[in-house]
């Protein structure tokens, strides 16, 4: 070619295509990969203080019961899980309060306070633990779990999820 | 040193004749409406793309594949983006096959030698329909759902073997589960397999016989 200014239309053509094929797979690219990555990032935390009502509502010395469900979303699927357990209050003070799940450490039936009996009875293998969710007879490796609690304006919370006792 | 590599590649591969052959053939002086079957091919590229990377988060099941894809548009990063690019390419994607063939009806190119181009082609255009129409029900929203109710009834009225056509097409009496996951199957393996192989066949044939030429005042 006489005058290096002057570019032929072949490579015109070729440099157009290259240059479009570039931009396209960069704007194509980038939301690609995110769209692939997207649910790696989200990672949703699962701690949270449930409130459980007015502390007033709780007697002192019983176990009494408590329930919550905390639901899980993973994309399009849902599902919702049910937790329980017994509040404890010792004595009037606010920090004196024993929060036990109700999970049988065992296998994870549930446990039932009784009554007269004094003691957490698990209804699947007859474990029995103390008020305090200590072991007292039967098959589970270790006491009940616990949840940590706070109380704000009178109202009672626990933390989810709960405090493992074999993890202290 | 990459010069060698490729040179080494190139005796064994031959990517200069393959160049050639492929993108530096002689053509006759075309208009833009030679550029159709290539926009097709594009066309039935970024759908294939756009449709892997659907899969990602779709399910085809009567219970989730509506909320899969409310997943996709609402929650995930650039899910629109790759879902509406899949949607409205779709309909692109059978306006210009279409076009296409219209431009090689008018130019007359279905002429010797290319009538076989022009038969794997009429295939691979009802192969393009058979895409739209498996794809519809996906969403399974209301409108898939009635839009191949009454899409399958339609081949319920051939006489003689239309109620056998219906119950192969819906997998049963109704339009159900096994309707979406056939669909599914057809949508994503049977129909792009034969498509990427048919085009193969339709390309191998326009390398083979050259594009057709217009016809100047001498002809
Ligand atoms: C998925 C669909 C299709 C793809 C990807 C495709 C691709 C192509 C390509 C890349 C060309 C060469 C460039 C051009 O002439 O535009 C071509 C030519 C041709 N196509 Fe198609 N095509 C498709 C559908 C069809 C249909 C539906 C017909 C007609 C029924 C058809 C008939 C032809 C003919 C006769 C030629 C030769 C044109 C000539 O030599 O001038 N094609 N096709
Ligand atoms: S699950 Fe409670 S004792 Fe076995």
């Amino acid at each position: 070619m006489a005058s290096s200014h002057r570019i032929s239309r072949r490579d015109f053509v070729k440099a157009v295509t290259a240059t479009l094929s570039g931009v396209m797979g960069i704007a194509m690219g980038i939301p690609i990969i995110s769209y692939l990555i997207d649910p790696a990032l989200n990672v949703q935390s699962s701690e949270a203080w449930i409130p459980l009502g007015p502390l007033d509502g709780y007697p002192i010395g019983t176990p009494t019961a408590f329930s919550f469900t905390r639901s899980n979303i993973n994309g399009w699927e849902k599902t919702v899980n049910s937790y329980g357990g017994f509040i404890l209050r010792k004595s009037e003070s606010e920090s004196d309060i024993l929060a036990l799940s109700n999970r049988c450490t065992h296998l994870s039936c549930s446990v039932n306070w009784n009554e007269e009996r004094e003691e957490y009875v698990c209804p699947c293998h007859d474990a029995q633990f103390d008020i305090e969710g200590e072991v007292n007879a039967g098959p589970p490796p270790h006491a009940l779990d616990h949840f940590e609690t706070k109380v704000e304006e009178g109202t009672l919370s626990v933390k989810f999820p709960a405090v493992l006792a074999h993890e202290g | 040193m990459m010069k060698n590599i490729y040179a080494w590649l190139d005796e064994r591969l031959g990517f200069d004749d393959m160049y050639k052959m492929l993108l530096d053939r002689p053509e006759p002086h075309g208009n833009w409406w030679n550029t159709l079957g290539s926009a097709s091919l594009f066309l039935f590229i970024m759908q294939g793309v756009t449709g892997i990377f659907l899969t990602v988060y779709y399910a085809p099941t009567p219970d989730h594949a509506y909320d899969s894809i409310q997943y996709i548009m609402n929650d995930v990063a650039f899910g629109w983006l790759i879902r509406g690019m899949h949607h409205w390419g779709a309909s692109l994607m059978v306006f210009v096959v279409f076009i296409h063939m219209l431009r090689t009806f008018f130019s007359a190119s279905y002429k010797y030698p290319r009538e076989l181009t022009w038969m794997v082609g009429s295939v691979l255009f009802l192969l393009t329909l058979g895409m739209g129409f498996t794809g519809y029900l996906l969403p399974f929203n209301q409108r898939a759902y009635w839009a191949t109710v009454v899409a399958t009834n339609i081949g319920g009225v051939v006489p003689g073997i239309g109620p056998f056509i219906l119950r192969a097409l819906r997998g049963g009496t109704d339009v159900s589960a096994l309707t979406l996951s056939r669909f599914f199957s057809a949508h994503i393996w049977m129909l792009p397999a034969a498509l990427a192989g048919l085009i193969g066949l339709h390309l191998y044939l326009i390398m083979r016989h050259g594009e057709s030429a217009y016809p100047d005042q001498d002809d």
